[in-house]
């Protein structure tokens, strides 16, 4: 089975440098794209492969590309951002990528920021992330020296200037055009789309906004073509993809897998199944922003499509697992706390839902709870699901709130009928 | 006042942008690098060489969590308290560290030894729970552990 992200990285030990990258063949897909091919090429390459983005929403790479405008006197200056703001809960797939290989991450800017004709290119980087940041720094310098960064690249006329930016906190940042705000030294509101970044991005330039293992591939793409990425996976999607699991699990863990493995086979096969006197409940499969799936989804393909038909999402691929020695209320009540907290406080659903129904999820965890708080938590998922809020984090919010409450809803009522929490007292 | 040393700091930053309000949030993680925290009149002096209100820099400096507003002590302790956390149980850690301390979140110890805050989710969900101190990480953590971890800090 070929991993080609992860193929260089040995978790543990230290990043890979610029001499051990090339000699694994490293920068040639930069040398093939400068030389042999037009940006509109490279753009026609990854449109043909059907990338679609890693950070979350799942959106195809090419065709984001290709919305950005090429000629015409007003077309410069162009900016390439690449989002390694990581702070999803229960995800840490860029940490891997990040810290284990960024010349890949390098070189795959290089290759987008030639594909779109940007001369300035941004890691918005979590300030959290101190290994992967000196890493980083010590790639570009590398880079620099080599003639990869730099003015007439290889020669080729192109030039980029590539910054790393370290955040100052927020998980909103994760948001692309909030990213933009933020990276332009406002507070991370998220902008009003249209128009989208592509037209009107960082400074009002075009700007393209692509996650860390999206960009990762862009090198392989180059070198091995889009008819063998579409072959890794084991559905219509392409791809391997970054999965992780957290929990009760025997060996929790990131592997790169090909997309369309099932739920099943990651839980067991590569966490090695529950943790020993644990029984396994549910899971986030992506994300803390992503609806809960139970045991009857087991058999689920994680890809994008399949995990959408079974009614949540694949988000960042990185699955939080529910035992049974968990309650599920405390459980929903620390993502929504943690969603409530990091609301940037702009439109009134997000605003004042979160903080509602993080109460109300408090009181039914303590003892406290009322019966009508389960419609009153049903209601404010409704209301901050899509189409009622400015950006995607209280739907977000409201996925594993809605379908906590689906699944778990005897456990909720237990809780209010007992006036105490059934876990609390083996504690 | 600034000193010289962050005002060059700040001036190198402000050259690699467009106009220099963008260099916001890097001047308050100067200040904030070498004061520990950001004072009203940093804010101010943030304000002046960067062209901009001082209501602006403060709406910037209180929207960002890693940006102290207040006092803290030589070291911050982050405790991880989201889900893969909270399920590898980092409430036994909180307890323990807030007992033998005696400060619980957002306190700071009397002699300014250490500040204890909450984080959200720190990329370490595979070796949960998982902290934070100042810029060093710490995970797989266990109340055995806390003891030495924290003597190395002064």
């Amino acid at each position: 089975m070929e991993r080609p992200l992860t193929q260089h990285i040995k978790p543990g030990s230290v990043a890979f440098n610029l001499k051990d990258y090339n000699q694994a063949g490293g920068y040639g897909s930069l040398q093939k794209a400068l030389k042999n091919m037009t940006p509109g090429d490279v753009t026609n390459l990854v449109k043909a492969s059907n990338l679609l983005g890693r950070g979350g929403a799942g959106f195809p790479t090419g065709v984001k590309w290709s919305l950005v405008p090429m000629d015409g006197e007003n077309s410069q200056p162009k900016y390439l951002v690449c989002n390694a703001d990581e702070m999803e809960p229960g995800t840490f797939k860029d940490r891997y990528l990040l810290e284990g290989n960024p010349h890949q991450l390098i070189e795959g800017m290089i290759i987008s920021a030639y594909a779109i004709q940007a001369e300035k290119a941004y890691i918005f980087l979590r300030w959290a992330y101190k290994k992967a940041e000196a890493g980083l720094r010590t790639a570009i310098e590398e880079a620099y020296k080599a003639g990869y960064l730099g003015k007439n690249i290889l020669g080729s006329g192109f030039n980029l200037d590539l910054y790393v930016h370290s955040s100052a906190g927020r998980y909103i940042c994760g948001e692309e055009t909030a990213l933009l705000n933020s990276l332009e030294g406002k507070r991370a509101m998220p902008r009003t789309k249209p128009p989208f970044p592509a037209i009107s991005g960082l400074f009002g330039r075009p700007t393209v906004v692509n996650n860390v293992e999206t960009l990762s591939w862009i090198s392989h793409i180059v070198e091995n073509g889009a008819d063998w990425f579409k072959g890794l996976s084991l559905t219509a999607t392409g791809g391997t993809k970054l999965f992780g699991v957290s929990g009760k699990v025997k060996n929790p863990g990131t592997w790169e897998l090909p997309l369309g493995i099932s739920m099943r086979e990651l839980l067991e096969e590569h966490a090695g199944g529950m943790a020993p006197g644990h029984k396994f409940r549910g899971a986030l499969p992506g994300g803390a922003s992503t609806d809960f799936l139970i045991e009857d989804h087991l058999d689920v393909k994680m890809d994008f499509s399949t995990v959408a038909a079974a009614g949540s999402r694949l988000g960042t691929g990185t699955m939080i697992v529910l035992d049974d020695k968990t309650c599920p209320v405390a459980f929903v009540h620390n993502v929504e706390k943690f969603f409530a907290l990091e609301s940037c406080g702009w439109c009134t659903p997000c605003r004042e839902g979160l903080p509602w129904v993080e109460k109300m999820l408090a009181s039914i965890e303590a003892g406290t709870g009322k019966m009508e708080y389960l419609d009153l938590l049903n209601f404010n998922a409704k209301y901050m699901g899509p189409g009622n809020t400015f950006c995607a984090h209280a739907p977000g919010a409201a996925e594993p709130l809605q379908s906590g409450l689906k699944y778990f809803y005897d456990d909720f009522v237990k809780h209010i009928i007992d006036k105490k929490c059934p876990w609390r007292q083996e504690w | 006042m600034l000193t010289e040393e962050e005002k060059t700091e700040i001036q190198k930053e402000i050259k690699q942008y467009p106009y220099p309000a963008v260099a916001c949030i890097d001047a308050l993680k100067i200040i904030q690098h070498h004061r520990g925290w950001v004072s009203d009149e940093s804010v101010r002096d943030i304000a002046q060489i960067l062209s901009i209100s001082n209501e602006e820099v403060d709406s910037v400096a209180t929207f960002y969590s890693r940006i102290y507003r207040k006092p803290v002590g030589r070291n911050v302790i982050l405790v991880c308290d989201s889900v893969s956390c909270m399920i590898l149980g980092y409430e036994s850690v909180y307890e323990y560290i807030s007992k033998k301390l005696g400060i619980c979140f957002g306190g700071t110890t009397s002699e300014g030894r250490f500040t204890l805050l909450p984080i959200s989710c720190l990329g370490d969900c595979d070796n949960a729970p998982a902290m934070m101190i100042n810029y060093d990480h710490f995970n797989r953590l266990t109340i055995e552990k806390i003891d030495e971890i924290l003597e190395r800090y002064k």
